[in-house]
């Protein structure tokens, strides 16, 4: 049985690379990755679950990281916004102005990610579905759903 | 961010967790059974839950069993919400599911953790209700099948140490004709204001609801002769709550049964 | 050259956006860092009886434990100084500030705030405005004639809960009402809701041995942060330093400074160790400011023409605990109380009011969506009881040039806009000719809504910016300006300015993202949509500053009159022979001569402007000029009703605004969209709900709903282009506008369809359902 008490070593896989990280059983996956890994691109919006900001991929699906424990990750796959190589859906955002502030950006992107890969032939219903987990202040959701079109397989088209 | 310190442990089988409780227990740890996480985190981090050592269930077999034998479904308890959709096997539930949350949270909410859950909705205890489900609970002396309802009032009740492994439903009850439907204060993404589930048995239909009371419960069969004894019948049960008052739920689910009889044929 | 205005231009960051590189305050990695947690009051009204902190103290990790007491007699406020940073003797809102923890970690923080036992003795709290008003009321503060005013325009009541009055008086009354054949009245409720910007307030804090605060702030107002600390711990202003990244979305929220005051508090506590203070989102809406409510009420008297002939208007403001801003936003909706319309007879008054609510700070439209519901619900109303079309209504009672506003300012196509050519677009835009209300096959009724908005700047009488423009040596450019770069593309929006005015590729033109006081030339707060237009006629002079320079330079290097040359593509060159050019990076850094001589030297572009001939407002009359221009327009909301569960869906909402000129069009489009996003999560779901005994009950995104995708509507955005002479290239401001006229215009619609009267925000289907008499 694995087990993690007090202060202990945890192997994650982190954007293809496997490191070990000095966590407590208590801290979240969102903490380790932003105060222990520097990757500062998951926000801590809400740390509720309910804004989405702190998306990544876990075996390449979205998880809120703040409702994960970073104890739980061990031998998953987890992917942050820095793990994406110019990824279609970066160069979407850019280019139909996905964001303003660009502080729900983050989790927003992870999220259509998954999305193309998943369903390349996603329809408007399952882009709200998956979509509807992130919450955007700036924008009024327009400049998204259009860059996630752009992406899937049959592109902008039916947008 | 959880203001306190606890200890993780991951067993591997049934009897290894509920051992790993059992000791921990003991150990004065105060341990609770752990499975999405969802609730627990997030009710740790604002101080309302506090405990010693989470036992996770993902890694037990027996939790995340899929599968139909013997002429019923069997659902692990720490199968998620996604993973129950997915599946197929139990639409109804699937439906049920599919509502829970947003669909992110979906993939890490499992079905024990939302039967379990103090949150109030449990909106997954519906369809089990509805359709004769079975929990696969373990106890001391092993797992043992209790009827759902047995274990399930409102919340699950089962004794300190005991952990929901599984459920099952029969086959031909999971297949029966069903609708779901959630109405909410205005957002989709939302607590219930009213989630109804029912299902179509030959003649008669079974209905409950989540979110109109303090807990899910079953809508009397009497009830659903007419759509305005709906409200007569659990007139008493409706609850205020942020998502509307009890007197407007009341609007609410008369509407609702009544086009869930409609959608089932059943005037 | 081609223009670098009207074109889409990528905002200069969005790369970093789209990576996770972009860092906002609490990304920023430091070492040592400790941490501090808020101990919020539980009590929304009650008297302080101790705060003991002996075991908290003794708490792992705990470095220092601060309380009210450790700021003395304090009070902060840039208008009115109401506020104990921490609270002393009493608290007033639930969530208010009463300790801080600072220790080595965040968790420990937390465990030790937690930890601190509080001895509150509650006290009968008002929740409401109504019970504000009360004859002989539960005073939210008893001092309130002992409070120093910073600004001589305020007039705080003693012995009531109204710490600001202001009055408009117009034409006569008596006359207007004798002219009306009709009236209309309503009295209007709105709550108090949430900024929500998705990052939460942010800040770290340092002092150095030598006495330098140093300050990274989530901010819009970097240059008031320094000020105020520097009032308010007597250092100079130079001992301040504030630095500001990204800020990850503010919506006004992040002008108000509070969480720095903490966090001065904090550091000093631990001998200026450097402290990071990140709110909860719990506590970014219960402890940090938020949107006010509002109750009014209102009465019109029109002719049977539809020509309004008088106005008699009430409002209260719900600015909850402390005044903050508010007396500037009671202010606000008094100036534009007449909307973009000629009333000639007007008596309006507008009031600040203390509750034990959260305070109230500026908010996207800063008042204007809060007047607008009022005013724009009472149009419809008049325009049912006329039988008249609500566009018509409109049109009829448009200011035109030569009319005076409310606070009589002559009205000009310059300063206003056209705000009849908006509702010709919009009318086309939204269908309008098709009808209002359209009973849909199924049972389904489609309904659509309108409304005009109109806003001016409302900033101080002097505010004013500054901005340098200086030149790499390969000839391209750096912006230095203080603009905070908040979601807009404000700096993106500067650059172009600048490429413009010396005719040069955007590309070319460099500027950070971060704010540094310490180094970045004077500007008084991204705030009021007025960016654009005081930043920009700075930048614009910093151009043209160098510009002078660089012609200068270029007719001592090029041998020949200055006023022979040309500035564009990086070269100043022969008008006559344009192949005939010094680059820009040849005199960037001073001109040198083939013997190595040289002139010159790095030319520096400075540029600055103050408002002119903003007054303050008469104290009995109102009578006064608050800014410089508006920007006008009008918005409408198309729904589908379902009149047997009074659930609707959003349709479309549209948006013409007269944006004077448009710089940057797709930024712009997003900016009005996303405006219009708020408005309607404002008109539609976004509240706070005060429990009894004014414990708040919805503060994390649980329970406080905002728009999701998929229930946001079709978005039809346009613009009108009629110059503001004195603005920019003509641009007037239009950030915040989008949200304004949404709430009315969503409301008039869902009247409309559901055949009811809407008085108050936001539009549920319960509240339809208790409107239609609760069937």
């Amino acid at each position: 049985m694995r087990s993690c008490t007090g202060k202990c070593f945890l192997e994650l896989e982190v954007n293809g690379r496997t490191v070990s990280v000095a966590a407590k059983p208590s801290d979240t996956l969102l903490h380790v990755l932003r105060e222990k890994l520097g990757l500062t691109g998951a926000k801590p919006g809400c740390e509720n679950g309910d804004c989405g900001a702190c998306t990544v991929l876990v075996d390449g699906m979205p998880v809120k990281s703040c409702l994960m424990l970073a104890a739980e990750a061990v031998g998953h796959a987890v992917t942050t916004v820095e793990g994406l190589k110019d990824a279609p859906i970066q160069t979407a955002f850019v280019e139909q102005w996905g964001f303003q502030c660009g502080y729900c950006t983050s989790g927003f992107l992870m999220v259509c990610h998954a999305l193309a890969l998943h369903h390349p032939d996603a329809d408007d219903a399952l882009i709200e579905t998956w979509l509807q987990s992130n919450l955007c202040r700036c924008t009024g959701y327009a400049e998204i759903r259009a860059a996630v079109k752009s992406i899937l397989a049959d592109g902008p088209r039916r947008a | 961010m959880i203001p306190f310190d606890f200890d993780y442990y991951a067993p591997e089988t049934t009897g290894e967790a509920f051992n790993c409780y059992a000791k921990l227990s003991k150990a004065g740890k105060r341990p609770v059974w752990y499975a999405g996480g969802t609730e627990l985190i997030s009710m740790a981090r604002v101080g309302s839950r506090t405990f010693g050592a989470v036992v996770d269930l993902k890694g037990v077999p027996d939790c995340t069993r899929l599968a139909a034998e013997r002429g019923r479904i069997v659902l692990g308890a720490a199968l998620t919400l996604t993973e129950i959709a997915r599946s197929g096997l139990f639409p109804l539930l699937g439906s049920t599911a599919a509502r829970i949350a947003d669909h992110t949270i979906q993939g890490k909410i499992t079905l024990g953790g939302n039967l379990a859950g103090t949150i109030q909705y449990r909106e997954s205890a519906l369809p089990l209700l509805l359709c004769g489900a079975r929990a696969h609970v373990m106890t001391a002396g092993g797992v043992e099948k209790r009827p759902f309802s047995q274990v399930f009032s409102g919340r699950l009740h089962l004794e300190e140490g005991e952990f929901l492994a599984a459920v099952d439903v029969p086959e031909r009850e999971a297949a029966l004709p069903h609708c779901h439907a959630k109405r909410t204060r205005q957002d989709k993404i939302d607590y219930p204001l009213v989630t109804l589930c029912a299902v179509r048995d030959g003649g008669s239909v079974r209905c409950a609801v989540s979110g109109y009371g303090s807990a899910p419960l079953l809508v009397p069969a009497q009830a659903l002769a007419g759509g305005a004894a709906v409200c007569g019948e659990l007139a008493g049960e409706a609850a205020d709550s942020l998502s509307g008052s009890g007197a407007y739920k009341r609007f609410v689910l008369e509407n609702m049964v009544g086009q869930a009889l409609a959608n089932l044929g059943v005037k | 050259m081609n223009t670098q205005l009207g074109v889409s231009v990528k905002r200069k960051e969005a790369r970093d956006k789209v990576t996770g590189a972009a860092k906002y305050t609490a990304d920023l990695s430091q070492t040592p860092l400790l941490h501090v947690r808020i101990l919020a009051s539980t009590q929304a009204h009650a008297l302080l009886l101790g705060v003991d902190a002996a075991a908290a103290s003794a708490m792992p990790g705990v470095r220092a434990v601060v309380t009210g007491t450790d700021a003395g007699q304090l009070l902060c406020g840039g208008i009115l100084r109401d506020m104990p940073p921490l609270a002393r003797d009493r608290v007033r809102y639930f969530g208010e500030p009463v300790a801080l923890v600072v220790a080595e970690e965040a968790q420990q923080a937390m465990a030790a705030a937690a930890a601190i036992q509080v001895r509150y003795s509650p006290l009968s709290p008002v929740t409401t405005i109504e019970e504000a008003l009360v004859p002989d009321p539960v005073l939210v503060h008893e001092n309130l004639g002992s409070y120093q005013r910073m600004e001589a325009d305020i007039y705080p009541r003693p012995g009531t809960n109204l710490f600001h009055a202001v009055k408009v008086r117009k034409g006569d009354m008596e006359r207007g009402w004798a002219l009306s054949d009709e009236t209309v009245e309503g009295t209007f409720h709105l709550p108090q809701s949430d900024h929500a910007a998705m990052e939460t307030r942010a800040v770290r804090c340092s002092i150095s041995p030598g006495g330098v605060i140093d300050i990274t702030t989530a901010s819009q107002s970097p240059f008031e942060v320094r000020e105020l600390i520097s009032r308010y711990f007597d250092v100079p202003q130079g001992m301040v330093a504030v630095h500001v990244p990204l800020v990850g979305g503010a919506f006004g929220g992040k002008a108000a400074v509070q969480l720095e005051v903490l966090a001065v508090l904090a550091s000093r506590a631990v001998d200026g160790a450097c402290v990071s203070l990140v709110n909860s989102r719990e506590q970014d809406m219960a402890t940090s400011p938020c949107h006010m409510g509002m109750r009014a009420e209102l009465k019109l008297g029109a002719r049977r023409t539809g020509e309004i002939t008088a106005a008699r208007m009430v409002f209260h403001l719900n600015a909850g605990a402390y005044a903050d801003i508010s007396p500037k936003l009671a202010k606000a909706v008094a100036v534009d109380c007449s909307g973009p319309y000629r009333f000639p007879n007007i008596d309006c008054d507008s009031f600040g009011v203390y509750t034990n609510a959260p305070y109230a700070t500026s908010y996207r439209g800063f008042g204007h969506a809060e007047l607008f519901f009022c005013l724009e619900r009472m149009m419809d109303k008049l325009a049912d009881a006329l039988g008249m079309d609500p566009f018509e209504l409109r049109a009829v009672n448009a200011l035109k040039e030569g009319d005076l506003t409310a606070t009589q300012v002559k009205a000009t196509r310059s300063n206003m806009g056209d705000l009849v050519c908006c509702l010709d677009r919009l009318k086309s835009l939204i269908n309008w000719s098709e009808g209002a209300r359209i009973q849909e096959p199924g049972g389904l009724i489609r309904a659509k809504g309108m409304a005009c908005l109109c806003k001016t700047s409302d900033t101080p009488t002097d505010a004013s910016a500054a901005a340098t423009v200086s030149f790499l040596p390969d000839g391209t450019v750096a912006l230095n300006c203080a603009a905070v770069e908040i979601g807009p593309g404000i700096r993106t929006a500067m650059a172009q300015i600048l490429a413009e005015t010396l005719r040069m590729d955007v590309g070319r033109v460099y500027v950070n993202m971060e704010v540094d006081t310490q180094t970045a030339p004077y500007y008084w707060k991204t705030v009021a949509s007025m960016t654009t237009y005081m930043m920009g006629r700075a930048v614009r002079a910093a151009a043209l500053d160098a510009r002078r320079q660089l012609l200068a330079l270029g007719a001592v290097a090029m041998r020949c009159p200055e006023e022979d040359l040309e500035v564009e593509n990086e070269r100043v060159y022969l008008k006559a022979d344009p192949l005939m050019f010094a680059a820009f990076r040849d005199l960037a850094t001073g001109y040198k001569y083939g013997n190595g001589n040289a002139v010159g030297g790095p030319v520096i572009g400075r540029g600055s402007y103050v408002m002119d001939h903003l007054t303050l407002l008469d104290k009995d009359t109102g009578k006064g000029k608050a800014g410089r221009s508006w920007t006008l327009g009008a918005q409408a909301v198309e729904v589908e009703y379902d009149p047997a569960q009074h659930t609707y869906r959003l349709l479309k909402a549209a948006t013409v605004l007269d944006a004077g000129k448009v710089l940057n069009p797709k930024t712009a489009r997003g900016v009005v969209m996303g405006g219009m996003s708020m408005g309607l999560g404002l008109a539609t779901r976004e509240e706070f709900v005060q429990a009894p005994g004014g414990v708040e009950g919805a503060t994390s995104f649980r329970t406080y709903k905002m728009l999701r995708i998929g229930e946001e509507p079709e978005y039809l955005v346009d613009f009108v282009e009629t110059p503001q002479v004195d603005a920019p290239f003509g641009a007037r401001g239009i950030a915040e506008h989008g949200v304004i006229g949404m709430p009315a215009a969503l409301a008039n619609a869902v009247a409309k369809a559901a055949g009811v009267d809407i008085e108050e925000l936001p539009v549920t289907p319960e509240l339809i359902w208790r409107k239609k008499g609760r069937p």
